[in-house]
């Protein structure tokens, strides 16, 4: 028991700790959420010095855009509701709190009262950004080149990654330490070595699709040898092959974790080296794809340098076409429009890691624990 | 595993390393030597206008990019040796600078290539103990708290690592542009108006203060896991010692945490040694650059839309070389450990 109290820090340590977790916490998540909140407000509020403007947005309330009291009170309740879910009140509770806001927003509706909107907010500026400037365009890009890194990057890696966690030989200890080596590479050394060769594919390619035999086999997929500068199959596989040293990495310290004696049996009882991994170690691997998948997805959704350069205007990804806003920030709405682009681009970053916490802090120390 | 079944599973992965990173290296370095231009041809051009005696004629001589008979330009391709590195270094300007009428190293910074290197290294160097530094403490701390809101705070101390660095810079950046709400308040603290973005050291603050913010929650995560495997006995014992927290932490926890300190010293380096983003998010062009954004630049269409691809080259071999004389002592050490556990 004295142990116990050993261990049990004093009070100034605590008030300390708490005091400078709280200030971490505001630090984390202040640009964040400021950002957030600028984004729904017109400029005159958002662009303001005096927070409590930005904050409840009077001038964008004036504007009759907004919430009114009575959509607040509802508001309140559902939130209320959703908040006693998991306590002891359960669902009676959330069901009183939320018929409780529905009751007095339409008691308000009903008698007239506070509906004039109190608090401000307005969609004006995502309408602007996705509907008027075609963002959609630029999300369905990024979709496609993130969904094909994840999917390729998993399948090349996971392959590579079992291969390695089950060789102890000179060779796969080679490759390992190459690929630290390539992990540690600017990505616009390597961009710097694609670029001529993409834009020029055109006429470097030009004699395969002359070749005998080869020529007519690849006039099958196009009558002219592509252009690969502006090809997001051509981006989906830079990206894999960037990502691959860390990929193979990260799947290599998950199938260490998966004991040898499951393919041994599996080898037992007649299989090959690729049907085993295929029974029998699919199966249990999954955890550590999801992780790894996550990460791939990352690097693809946030790469600005790459993109940017190898793909045109008609192919580019959200990142990038942000700097679109940036580049014509003179008015104070085409300021709010970037803010609110830079919005939705976080977005499902957030929804990311509030689905996917445990996996992304495995993933960053699974490297590191075992080194 | 026979070595054959071992290269028929690393085989997509070694294609892929080869084709679109090992060759492009090769490619680079000798894309760095040739210099690809359009060729001009010099051309007298007679322009006559008439006038009240007679027509008055002028002659001029133009150049003009030669066409071919398709109509496109003519390019050519021309050994050009270390021409382009010689454009970076500036060899005769940095002596010039440190002769008796140069000003040494100011003249030395003024020069892109040595204020884009200054600039990566401070960066670099600078961020990496701060890093650490508050990556041990919120790990130290969030150990401490009720298991219960741990969860909570660790999906909040992990957003500015997972969002997109350019939009994490632009959030920063927005705080303070014009009369952002950051800016009112530090004018309110110090009653001075200070404009972050006029001035070269105050953006650079700006992103050194990004990085860490961003950078701070992977030493996080992988500080607090270290510490879960911390051995209960060892720090009672220590406790029986007398030992104070504070000897505690400096002769227990941290010789602990020093193969996690020094992983995520490594890959701090990398990362912060590529450091690009932040130059977009904030704009920094104008007052700082670094070296990767050095080479983005050389590699982005001019006005007229032609790349400085031979330049690019020599910026980005320029790159590499800083990487190889930074960090493969580091990986040295990594493979050597890791062949002493093999």
């Amino acid at each position: 028991m004295s142990d116990a109290r050993a261990l049990r820090p004093p009070l100034w340590l605590n008030l300390a700790v708490a005091g400078f977790l709280a200030i971490w916490v505001t630090a984390a998540l202040f640009p964040l959420l400021w950002t957030a909140v600028m984004s729904f407000r017109l400029p005159i509020d958002a662009l303001s010095s005096d927070p409590l403007t930005v904050l409840l947005g009077p001038a964008t309330a004036a504007a009759g855009k907004g919430l009114t009291r009575a959509d607040l009170g509802l508001a309140t309740g559902l939130i209320a509701g959703l908040l006693l879910l998991p306590t002891r009140l359960g669902r009676t509770g959330a069901a009183v709190a939320a018929l409780l806001g529905l009751g007095s927003w339409l008691a308000c509706g009903l008698l007239d009262i506070g509906t004039a909107p109190a608090l401000g907010l307005t969609l004006q500026h995502y309408r602007a950004v996705w509907i008027d400037h075609a963002f959609y365009r630029n999300f369905e890009n990024s979709l496609i080149i993130t969904a094909g890194v994840v999917t390729v990057s998993l399948t090349v890696g996971t392959l590579a990654g079992y291969g390695l966690a089950r060789t102890a030989g000179r060779l796969g200890f080679a490759i390992l330490t190459l690929a630290l080596v390539f992990r540690a590479l600017p990505h616009s050394v390597l961009v710097t070595g694609y670029l001529p060769v993409f834009l020029g594919s055109r006429d470097l390619l030009a004699p395969l699709w002359q070749a005998p035999g080869l020529g007519p086999f690849l006039h099958l997929f196009s009558a002219a040898p592509p252009t690969l500068y502006g090809q997001p199959l051509a981006i989906i596989i830079v990206l894999v092959s960037i990502n691959q040293p860390f990929t193979i990495w990260m799947m290599r310290s998950f199938f260490d974790n998966i004991p040898t004696e499951l393919d041994e049996a599996a080898r037992v009882d007649g299989c090959s080296h690729f049907e085993a991994f295929w029974r029998v170690i699919m199966p249990v691997m999954w955890p550590g794809v999801v992780t790894t998948g996550l990460f791939s997805f990352l690097l693809a959704y946030n790469d600005y340098l790459v993109t940017s350069l190898l793909l045109d205007a008609q192919s580019q990804t959200m990142v990038p076409a942000i700097t679109q806003f940036l580049n014509r920030d003179t008015s104070s709405t085409d300021q709010i429009e970037a803010i609110a682009a830079a919005v939705s681009i976080t977005a499902p970053l957030f929804l990311l890691v509030m689905v996917f916490q445990r996996q992304i802090v495995s993933g960053l120390t699974a490297g590191a624990v075992k080194g | 595993m026979k070595t054959r079944t071992f290269l028929g599973f690393v085989a997509p992965s070694l294609v892929l390393m080869t084709v679109f990173i090992a060759l492009p290296l090769l490619l680079v370095a000798v894309g760095s030597l040739y210099s690809t231009n359009p060729v001009y041809e010099t051309i007298e051009e007679q322009s006559c206008t008439p006038g009240f005696t007679g027509q008055t004629c002028t002659t001029e001589q133009r150049s003009r990019a030669k066409l071919d008979a398709a109509g496109q330009p003519i390019v050519e391709t021309r050994y050009v040796g270390a021409a382009a590195y010689t454009g970076l270094l500036q060899p005769a300007e940095v002596a010039r600078a440190f002769s008796d009428a140069g000003r040494g190293i100011s003249d030395l910074l003024s020069l892109d290539f040595y204020a884009a290197l200054r600039f990566t290294l401070t960066f670099a160097l600078i961020t990496l103990p701060l890093v650490i530094g508050l990556g041990l403490a919120v790990a130290l701390a969030v150990n401490t708290v009720l298991k219960s809101i741990r969860g909570p705070l660790i999906f909040a101390t992990l957003l500015p690592f997972i969002i997109t660095p350019v939009i994490g810079a632009l959030s920063i950046r927005w705080l303070f542009i014009g009369d952002g709400i950051l800016t009112a308040a530090l004018r309110a603290l110090f009653h001075t108006r200070i404009a972050m973005f006029a001035q070269g050291w105050t953006i650079e603050l700006l992103m050194l203060s990004y990085r860490v913010w961003h950078t701070t929650p992977f030493a996080f995560v992988v500080f607090y896991a270290g510490l879960q495997t911390l051995d209960r006995d060892t720090i009672e014992s220590a406790i029986v010692d007398g030992a104070s927290r504070l000897e505690r932490l400096r002769a227990v926890i941290i010789p602990h945490l020093m193969p996690l300190i020094v992983f995520v010293a490594l890959i701090h380096l990398m990362d912060s040694y590529r450091v690009f983003e932040e130059v977009i998010g904030f704009s920094s062009q104008a007052y700082r650059i670094s070296l990767q954004f050095l080479t983005f630049n050389f590699l982005t269409p001019d006005q007229t839309g032609n790349r400085a691809i031979t330049r690019a080259s020599a910026s980005a071999m320029l790159t590499l070389a800083g990487i190889v004389v930074l960090l493969v002592p580091l990986i040295l050490r990594t493979w050597r450990s890791q062949r002493r556990r093999a």
